[in-house]
Formats: C-alpha cells, structure tokens, sequence
C-alpha cells in the first residue's frame, strides 16, 4: 500500500530558489501536507511550510499543486497516480519568503482599508433582529477561511503587480458586499467599492470562484450584485454584460 | 549577546484566539498601549477549529433558561469541582458577551422571530448554543479580528497610524517572560520568519496560549497546542491546578492514520447518529452510570423516540457526558469488538435520509469525503477517542485573571477552574469571552495602579537567547522529531483515557530520560523559518507541562471527569475538596494538595439535597 513517491518541491527565499527533487514514501490515505511533513521529519528538517488546523478549516496551507492554487491539507495523495511527479510551490502572486512560505501582508493591508462595521445606533447590544434568509447571503462569505487562493489566482493582480495598489481582490471586495448586504450596517458602500477598492477591474472571469475550498460563489454572489448596485448608479458595461449571463434578483 | 530588538507596550496578550483577542480588545479601550502576539498568522488560531457553539443562557428558543440553571448545568459537567466563582461569572455574563459579538458584525443563526438561534449540546438543559452552522469558531475569530481592526481604524482616523495603540505581532512565538523582582517585566521570542530576537517591556502580561493536546499522539489539536502558556506561567512563578484533567472527545477519526484524531462534532450524535460495535450492537446501552439511570433510556424504542418527543421519553445514552461515552468505547476496543482500524462505528447513514444529513453536517460529510473516501450518507464512520481539551491551567483569580504574580493574568483554555474535572460542549467560547475580557480589565486596572514600571536586566535577555539559541549549539545531538514521536506515544500509552499507578509511574520515568535527552537536542539549518528549531523549543514545554499532567495524576486516588483510574475508580466526595497545584522548583514539578473554597451557600441552595449528596462530603451539607 506504500510507495515511493517522486516530489519536487521549490526551495529557496527572496534572493531566488529552484525546485529540488525528493523521493519519499507515500502511505495510503494521505495528503499532500503529511508527505511534506514526512520530508520535514526525514530528509528536509528546515524545509518552510504553513499549517496550522490540518483539516481545511484556517487556510493556512496555501500552495500550488501542480500549478494548481490548493490547499495542501485538504489534497489527497490518492487523486495521482504513483508514478506521477508532484511539483509543489509556493503561491505565486505574494512575494516569498522561504520555501513555500509566502509574505501574505498585501491581504492584511486590504483588509484595513475597508470600513468596518457600521452597526445602528440605536440598537443595544441584545435588540438586533434579523431574519435567517436576510443573514444568509452574507453569512455564505463569512464561510471565507482566507486561504487567500482567490488573490493568489485573480489575474488582475497575479500578472500585474502594479495593480495590488488599487486593487483590494476578490476575498476582499467581497468583504465589502458582505457587508452592504449585511441587515443592519449602516454605511454606504456601494461607491467607495467601485472608486476605492477597484472592482471595476474585476471583468467576471470566476478564476476565483474556481479554486475556493470553501465553494463559494465569489463572482456570483458577491461581485457581480455588487457590480450591479454600481451599475444603478453608473453605466457598466461588464455588468450590462454579466446581468445578460447570470441574471439574478 | 546577538542584536535584540525591542519593543515597549502598557499591556502584552500571548494568543490571538477568542480568549487573546477579547482581552487585547478589553485592554486597548480601556487606553492601554497594547500588543498581541501569536504564533500563526493573525485569524487563525486553533479557535478557527470550533464547530458546535457557543453556550450563553440567552433563553431565545426555550425562555425557561437563566443564568442560574446554566451555572447548575456547568457545575454537574464538571463534577463539582468547579472553581464556582468563575462558573457563576461565565454563566451571568455570557449572554452579554454574545450580544457584544453582533455589534461587531457577527451574524448567528437565527430563530423565526429574528432572535440569535441556539442549539442542544450534551449536558445543557436547554437549547442554549448560539452557532453559525458548524463553524462557530472561525465566526468568533474572524468576528473579534474584525473589531481590532476597527480599533486600528480609528487610530488612523485620530493619529495617522493603525498600529497607534493596539498591533498584532504574527507569526512570533514567545519563549520566555522576564519577571523582575517578583513582578512581570516583559517576553522575549522570535520571529518565526526570520529567528531574530524581540523583547518586548511591558508590566502586565496576559497569556491566552490555549491547551497542551500536542503531547499526546492522537489529538484534535492543532500544533500550536505545545502548553506554552502552561509552562511559561510555570517558569515565572505562577501556579496550574487541575492539569490531571483532560477531556477526551469520544468521537475522533481513526483512519486513514495521517487525519486520526481529528475531531467529529458531537452534533453527529444530537441528530441522531448512534453508536455500534462490530457485533453491530448499540454498546451504549450497557454503559449508563448509576447517577445517569434516570435520565438516559435503557432501550433502543424509548431512545428513539426521544428524537420526536423529548418530554415523555429518556435520551438515548449516545449522549451521555463525554468521558462516560469515551471510556464506553475505549472498552469496547479493548474487548475486541472494535472497527478494523481501531475505532467503533458511528453511523448517521441509517438515520437519517441523505439530503438532511448533507444539510445538517456539511462540514462532517465534506470531512469524511474528501479525507477519508467515506459517504457519511451511505457509510458508518469510523470513530474512536481523541484528546481535545485541558480543563487544568493557570490558578486566577476569577474576578481579575490575575496569577499569583504581579503582573500576570491568563484566560481561556490556559486558565484553570472554571471547568473543573470536564468541560461541557460549547463552555469554552463562552469562558474565552467571558474571562478575555475580566483579563484585559484586570491587566489595565493593574497597570493604571503602578507607580513605576519595572525593567528589564540585560542578564534576562542574555539568558532568554542563550536558551533560545542553544539546540543550535549542540552537534550530532537527537532530531527533535525522534523525541516528540516518543513523547506523543509515551502519554499516550500511559497517562491517557484510562490510567494506572504502575503506568504513571513509568511515564514519569520516561519522561526523566526524555527531558535529559532534550538537554542535547540538535538542529540543521539557520534561524529563518526553521520547523525543526520550533520543535526543539516547543519540546521543552510540551515535558513540562507532561511532567505535571503525570504528577498530578499519579496523586489523585479517585476517577472524575476527565480523569480516570482504573485502580482507584469511584468518585471521592473527599478529592472533591482538594485541588492539586503544580509549581516549579528548580526544574522539578513539584505537586501540592490545596483545599477547595467552599460553595457559596445560595449557589448551593440552586441544587436539591440528594443531588449534593453525590458529590460533597456530610460535613458540608450539615
Ligand atoms: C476541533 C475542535 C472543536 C471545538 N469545538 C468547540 C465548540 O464547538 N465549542 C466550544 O465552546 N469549544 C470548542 N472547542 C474548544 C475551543 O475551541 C478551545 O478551547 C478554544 O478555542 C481555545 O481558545 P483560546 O483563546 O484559549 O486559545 P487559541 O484559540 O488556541 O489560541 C491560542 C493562541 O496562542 C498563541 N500562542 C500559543 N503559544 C504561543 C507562544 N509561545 N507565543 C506566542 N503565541 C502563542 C497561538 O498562536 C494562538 O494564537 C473545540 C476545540 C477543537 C480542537
Ligand atoms: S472574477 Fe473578478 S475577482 Fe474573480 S478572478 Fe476574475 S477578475 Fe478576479
Ligand atoms: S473566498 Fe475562498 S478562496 Fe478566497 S480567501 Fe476566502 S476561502 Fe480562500
Ligand atoms: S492547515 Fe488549516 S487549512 Fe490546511
């Protein structure tokens, strides 16, 4: 049931790095962190990678799986062949650090620049009353476990570097209509995404959506009902264009 | 002495969990220039990791709830050994705290008329945990992360700088405190990026470092679970009570091997997943304690019907309390009628239709599917025992989280008392909040009544980063993975869900020879993000705080809660009285009795007599 695995696994820091070979046993029911671990354990004892909860629910183990944005905890061994070789590397669109540990600040940065909750003034703690089918559309982004794959993936910054400063990304921006559909916030944000956080570069590709672990419908349910509050108040013509294909309430 | 860099905070929060973030949220609007410091990146903390609740007598779904019949409820799952300060503080507080959470942004489930929803959980009386499906954890964090930003952001509004009065330090790990004339001083640590050296003067330190499951092979834990809080607190004077105490959850996965431990939510059981051998027998039925009997159903037909009709039929023993259902499967192992890879069966596939099991448990089926290749839905799981919680910690004081020494307040799992012997489902968020929040206020009120500050010695420095540096200065030393294997096993075997006096003893040995080795641990590589360097330095806290799990356990002569024996298996009103303090002498655990405070007479008056007549001696109750 075990055998011997072939991995090649990019090491080096900021100064440049290569991929390295390894050839380590693979048991049955594994995942791809736990071979990393074992080269941890046997072969590579300083060889850099993040983790924390080992069951996809942190979203700290952020890599690229055969150039594929995954997350290393939640790949299983059993969706390649044996005689495959695995190349694992660090997220390419944040800078590195060491091996495949990436200098995830960019997300962070973001993070801050969105206006926080605006809660009702005159509510007191206790009084909020929202009903389920109003939390829900905004609870589905608060399943985000900010892995950050959407902004490792989103062309708008993974080729262009000098988009990061207009650009808050997908994880982000949905941050924003989470909270503009949010039952109770009180603040305007319907302007500030489109003039502050760039969603108008956002052109509805869904790369996104495509390598969430959580499966949520970024694009869909995020981007485009925000792109579409904008439209209300300014022409667009790619929500023109994403109403015709996903038309939604 | 190597280059140290140097920071200077009115109040230092080790841990960015729920407890951590409460407390540096406390802290900072209370004006204390404050600094959280974590191990992993800023939101991840093993809090992310909680799925059922969080417990709070809100009483949205049954009105009948109050403080007082949570209080009760806390202190039977505990076996009474609570610290029944703390119990009543958490009980009385805890709907404040979750209310606070949605003036931050959090968003609960919701009842019909637009209330926070709140779910059944093994030993509460009522629907009491308000929960975000089965994520409950990663809502908490990213909620409390959201409000410090919120703090920052209103810096920046007052002074141009977000990090003005509270900055999160991540991915830095601290190793030791600097304690100066008998009072807290600071914390010295290292970047885990990069190695190098901060130290960091403040004269008030609140650990929020969460629980010590890393020692022990099959655990729910993630590996920020070294016991660093538990050791640091050690080390710098203060003392642990209760550490015997660790609660194992009864249903973790068995297989494959890489995911065993990792944690199965009770609610698989609340919605009526059952239990079965391999002779496909519901074993729960065999294993209903004598002080359970009138509570639980002895037949499959009454435990069914519960499910529908809760007020005329007894619950099924599945859920009983979770150290009676882990010892129950532990002995159906070892009586051989266990699943192939070492577990028993859970099975949901029977019970309920597909559709409702992926809707109620998501996360389980995308769990079982994707780690394990199991249709929960068509499949039984496999499932056995994992060690998920530390009900022993830090001694506090429960108004203030303040230790024993000047300067130091802990909260959270690191804490102790508050659970007692077992810590009910859904307890732990609640107290994180609770205490977080008594910590950040007892931390500023201890600040604000200094009239110097203290400082710190270069000798303190020199020898933090002596320590710190020395796995590097050994060569041809033992790899640290080698010896955290062995100590993983070694608990495991010996101090794990059912103890023995020769066992203990033999851990104890163990660990002697164990913590000589670590003396010469050695370490490849350099400073810059190096797993094998963290280990080392992990390894020192993980034998310590082993050392005191083992001691103390070896002295109490009774089974309770999340301790038992099974040379000395009946609950003793006697221990009952008596709490079990570690302290450090040199660098030997030194364990000592301490007697209980007696029950506070109108708490106790909230029980029946001959429910008191179970647990206290009749001395107390004339
Ligand atoms: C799988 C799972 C499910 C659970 N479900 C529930 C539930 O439904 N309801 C419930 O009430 N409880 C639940 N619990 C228990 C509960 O989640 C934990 O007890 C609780 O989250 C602990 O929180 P904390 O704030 O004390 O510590 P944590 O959240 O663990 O945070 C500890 C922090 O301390 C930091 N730290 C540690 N050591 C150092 C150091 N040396 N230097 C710097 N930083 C350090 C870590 O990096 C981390 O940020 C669950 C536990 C698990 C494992
Ligand atoms: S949909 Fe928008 S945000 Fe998502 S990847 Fe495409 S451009 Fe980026
Ligand atoms: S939205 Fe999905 S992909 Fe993006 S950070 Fe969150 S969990 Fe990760
Ligand atoms: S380690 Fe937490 S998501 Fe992979």
């Amino acid at each position: 049931m075990s055998y011997q695995g072939k991995f090649r696994v990019w090491r080096g820091d900021d100064t440049g790095g290569a991929l390295e070979d390894f050839t380590v046993e693979v048991n049955e029911g594994e995942v791809v962190l736990d071979i990393i671990h074992r080269l941890q354990a046997t072969q590579a004892p300083d060889l850099a990678v993040r983790w924390n909860c080992k069951a996809g629910k942190c979203g700290s183990c952020s890599a690229e799986i055969n150039g594929k944005p995954r997350l290393l905890c939640m790949t299983r061994m059993s969706t390649f062949t044996e005689d495959e070789v695995i190349t694992v590397t660090p997220m390419r669109t944040f800078p590195v650090i060491r091996d495949l540990v990436t200098d995830v600040s960019f997300n962070y940065t973001k993070a801050r620049e969105i206006p926080s909750f605006t809660p009702p003034k005159d509510l007191a703690p206790g009084e909020y009353r929202m009903q389920q089918v109003d939390v829900e559309r905004s609870q589905e982004f608060r399943k985000c476990i900010e892995c950050f794959l959407c902004q490792n993936t989103c062309h708008v910054i993974r080729d262009h570097e000098e988009n990061k400063e207009a650009f808050a990304g997908p994880r982000f921006l949905m941050r924003v209509a989470e909270l503009e559909m949010h039952p109770l916030d009180t603040a305007d944000r319907v302007d500030s995404a489109q003039e502050s956080h760039g969603l108008g570069l956002c052109n509805i590709t869904k790369c996104c959506s495509e390598v969430c672990p959580e499966h949520i419908h970024i694009t869909d349910n995020a981007l485009i009902p925000m792109k579409e509050r904008v439209a209300d108040r300014k022409y667009d013509p790619i929500v023109w264009l994403g109403n015709k294909l996903f038309r939604r309430s | 002495m190597p280059e140290v860099e140097r920071h200077s905070f009115d109040v230092l929060v080790i841990g960015a969990g729920g407890a951590g973030l409460r407390a540096a949220i406390e802290a900072r609007e209370h004006g204390m220039r404050t600094a959280v410091l974590c191990k992993s990146l800023f939101g991840k903390a093993h809090t992310v990791m909680a799925e059922g609740g969080i417990a709070a007598a809100m009483g949205n779904v049954n009105s009948s709830d109050s403080w007082q019949v949570h209080f009760r409820d806390t202190m039977r799952g505990g076996k009474f050994l609570n610290n029944w300060r703390m119990a009543e503080l958490h009980a009385q507080e805890a709907p404040q705290r979750v209310w606070e959470l949605e003036t931050y942004g959090a968003l609960f489930d919701r009842t019909k008329d637009g209330k926070i929803s709140q779910r059944n959980f093994g030993g509460h009386e009522y629907p009491r945990l308000a929960h975000v499906g089965d994520r409950t954890g990663l809502e908490l964090i990213r909620t409390l992360q959201q409000k410090i930003v919120s703090l920052q952001q209103e810096d920046f509004a007052e002074f141009g700088h977000y990090e003005e009065r509270l900055r999160v330090f991540q991915e830095f790990t601290v190793t030791d405190l600097v304690v100066e004339e008998g009072r807290i001083a600071g914390a010295f640590g290292y970047w885990r990026e990069s190695g190098r050296f901060v130290l960091f003067e403040a004269p008030a330190v609140i650990l929020a470092t969460g629980g010590i499951g890393k020692s022990f092979k099959v655990t729910s834990n993630s590996w920020e679970y070294t016991g660093d809080g538990h050791a640091l607190a050690l080390r710098a004077g203060a003392k642990l009570i209760n550490m015997e105490f660790i609660q194992f959850h009864p249903t973790g996965m068995v297989w494959p091997p890489s995911v065993k431990g990792i944690l199965v939510t009770e609610s698989v059981r609340g919605d009526g997943g059952v239990l079965r051998n391999t002779e496909n027998k519901r074993f729960m039925f065999d294993y209903i304690p004598e002080v359970f009997k009138d509570k639980y159903a002895d037949n499959e037909e009454e435990a069914d019907r519960w499910y529908t009709d809760q007020a005329n039929n007894r619950r099924p023993p599945e859920l009983l309390p979770r150290d009676e259902v882990a010892r129950a499967i532990n002995s159906e192992v070892k009586a051989g009628r266990g699943s192939p890879h070492g577990g028993v069966f859970l099975d949901v596939s029977t019970r309920l239709p597909a559709e409702e099991i992926r809707r109620r448990l998501p996360s389980m089926h995308h769990q079982f599917k994707e780690l394990a290749d199991v249709d929960i839905t068509a499949q039984p799981m496999e499932v056995g025992p994992t060690c998920h919680y530390v009900m022993g910690g830090v001694e506090v004081d429960p108004d203030t989280a303040a230790s024993s020494v000047n300067g130091l307040f802990a909260c959270g799992e690191v804490s102790g008392g508050m659970h007692g012997s077992n810590r009910l489902g859904g307890n732990s968020l609640s107290d994180l909040l609770v205490f977080g929040r008594r910590a950040g206020e007892g931390a500023a009120s201890y600040v604000r009544g200094l009239s110097e500050r203290p400082s710190v010695s270069d000798e303190a420095v020199a020898r933090a980063s002596e320590t710190a540096l020395a796995p590097f200065q050994a060569e041809g030393g033992e790899n640290p993975y080698t010896l955290h294997m062995e100590l993983q096993q070694s608990m495991n075997d010996l101090v794990g869900i059912i103890r023995r006096e020769s066992e203990m003893q033999e851990a104890l040995e163990r660990l002697e020879k164990l913590k000589e080795r670590a003396q010469s641990l050695s370490v490849e590589g350099h400073r810059q993000f190096n797993p094998g360097w963290h280990l080392a330095l992990d390894l020192r806290n993980m034998l310590l705080v082993s050392e005191c799990v083992a001691r103390a356990a070896l002295l109490r002569t009774e089974s309770r809660g999340g301790h038992t024996r099974d040379d000395a298996p009946a609950m003793s009103a006697d221990w009952r009285r008596k709490l079990l303090v570690c302290s450090l002498d040199g660098t030997r655990v030194n364990v000592e009795e301490q007697a209980q405070i007696p029950i506070r007479k109108d708490l106790l008056d909230l029980f029946d007599r001959a429910e008191l007549e179970k647990y206290l001696t009749p001395e107390e109750l004339s």
